[in-house]
């Protein structure tokens, strides 16, 4: 009983050591063909418009409301003690450091890195994989590449659209709505928002863009057999991703206080 | 020439190649037949490189397929043209695309000759009204065709051909045996075709060998294994269910 939970427990970390060390070769893979290869210009644009130009709207979206309804949450908690000139700052903030990179590559995720993975791993369980390998045409540096700086490049640019319009529906219900004087709103945002938070903000989506990337297009790339290998890896892709993408935001987040 | 030597191969306890030993000779056609799953594709992509034997070895031209790394790789690539049995289209791409593809990929060639070269190919395949198609508008048999179309545009001097008319029609199945005995003849490179469609293939190949129980069985010219009158093959060609071959 005693040996075979031990057995267990060791196996079980086995696992995941391999597990992690096949995520690592993957990336360094990638990175290798990044650095030590022409880039493919046309692919990472086909890519950034499928990562990021057809996430805008979406991202547009839930910005917008994420800003509004936060702003009456501020609004609410701030009057109760008399702060509600600090309604454009706390909203600015948040959005910028946390909200905006944060929601953002989470809708992403659920639009285009689901996308992602189940296109890989149907081009894994159709053999076009084995079709770019066979023309000698290296598929990390055909399929994941592009993926990767195409999310690298978008993600920050997104979550800056994010922030942007989250500010604006804030706005509208700080200024139109609740009655905060416009001067008021935008003032102390400038006088409290800082260079840094704005580094603080792009530093997080640039490193979501990444993990996102590389978590979806390893789970396409390594698709088991069939349909269903393919609805796992989608499923499975979108899972991680967001899991990591909170727990690398608290991490980062933490150590950059 | 290609050469497999002792070649083992399973999957997770599924034993396909048991000790399988193949030789063909430079400019050879070469017709592989069997039944259904003993694993024909499987050898192919032995042959290739994108599998690898669990034990033994493939030689092409006197290198290790297994052995070989980098540029060494993609030169050897660059011998092969690989017919999929699925086709394995990209279906990000037009009909056009795909076949354009190598060249775009690995040549540098202009964007007008690609134009051209594309076409005649397309044209001898009776696709040049499809090129602006996707793979998911296609037919099968079309699709078959693209597929060949993108395996003979960069001329190799290898062709692995993975059933190339199973699911066309008797009249279109003859044109690409013809179209692919032509190229044979223009390019001299050498060939083998996975096949059913017996005994059609016959009068395209100098050589057939048999696969059965992960091995070849019958190995030789058309005339010499029918000297032989070897059960086995006969059974294969008048498809009786009674017979040395049986269902697994
Ligand atoms: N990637 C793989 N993983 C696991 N098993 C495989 C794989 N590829 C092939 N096999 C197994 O190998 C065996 C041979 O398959 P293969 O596709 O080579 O058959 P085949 O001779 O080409 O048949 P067909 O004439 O129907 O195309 C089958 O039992 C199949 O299940
Ligand atoms: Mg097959």
């Amino acid at each position: 009983m005693f040996i075979s939970c031990i057995r267990g427990l060791g196996r079980g970390a086995l696992g995941v050591l391999e597990m992690l060390g096949s995520y690592g070769m993957f990336l360094l893979t990638a990175f290798f063909w990044l650095f030590g290869s022409p880039l493919k210009f046309r692919r990472v644009l086909e890519q950034i418009i499928f990562i990021g130009v057809k996430s805008t709207v979406i991202v547009l979206l839930t910005g917008a409301f994420t800003g509004m309804v936060f702003a009456l949450q501020v609004f609410y908690a701030l009057s109760k003690f008399g702060g509600e000139s600090l309604l454009g700052p706390t909203v600015a903030l948040s959005l910028i450091r946390e909200l905006g990179p944060v929601v953002s590559a989470l809708m992403i995720t659920g639009r285009a890195g689901s996308a992602l993975a189940s296109e890989i791993g149907i081009m894994r369980i159709t053999e076009q994989i084995d079709a770019l390998e066979i023309m000698a045409v290296n598929p990390y540096r055909y399929l994941v590449v592009p993926n990767v700086v195409a999310a690298v490049v978008s993600f920050p640019l997104l979550g800056a659209f994010f922030s942007m319009i989250g500010i604006w529906g804030g706005y509208l219900v700080g200024v139109k709505l609740l009655g905060v004087s416009e001067g008021t709103y935008f003032g102390e945002m400038s006088n409290f928002v800082e260079m840094k938070d704005i580094t603080m903000g792009i530093t997080k989506s640039l490193s979501f863009g990444l993990i996102v990337s590389w978590v979806c297009c390893y789970k396409g790339f390594f698709t088991e057999f069939g349909a269903k290998g393919v609805g796992k890896a989608t499923t499975q892709s979108v899972v991680i991703s967001s899991v990591l993408i909170l727990i690398w935001d608290y991490f980062i987040t933490s150590i950059s206080l | 020439m290609i050469i497999v030597r002792d070649a083992y191969k399973s999957f997770n306890g599924n034993q396909v190649l048991k000790g399988l030993n193949l030789e063909i000779l430079e400019g050879e056609m070469f017709a592989l037949i069997g039944r259904s799953g003993l694993g024909k594709s499987v050898l192919l992509k032995h042959i290739i490189g994108i599998m690898k034997p669990d034990t033994g070895d493939i030689f092409v031209d006197e290198q290790n397929v297994g052995s070989l790394h980098g540029k060494q790789l993609e030169a050897m690539r660059r011998k092969f043209g690989y017919l999929f049995q699925e086709g394995a289209l990209f279906d990000s791409l037009t009909v056009f695309e795909n076949v354009a593809f190598p060249l775009r990929e690995k040549t540098a060639m202009k964007e007008p000759e690609i134009k051209d070269r594309v076409f005649v190919e397309l044209e001898h395949m009776g696709l040049k009204k499809d090129a602006h198609k996707y793979p998911a508008e296609l037919s099968g048999g079309m699709r078959k065709r693209t597929s060949l179309a993108r395996a003979m545009i960069m001329q190799p001097s290898i062709m692995l051909f993975d059933e190339p008319t199973t699911g066309l029609d008797p009249i279109i199945g003859q044109s690409i045996l013809n179209y692919i005995q032509l190229c044979h003849r223009r390019l001299g490179f050498t060939g083998i075709i996975v096949t059913h469609d017996v005994p059609r293939v016959f009068t395209i190949v100098q050589k057939i060998a048999m696969m059965d129980d992960g091995r070849i069985i019958i190995n030789g010219t058309y005339d010499e294994i029918v000297r032989q009158g070897n059960p086995a093959f006969q059974q294969f060609l008048s498809g009786s269910i009674d017979g040395p071959l049986h269902y697994v």
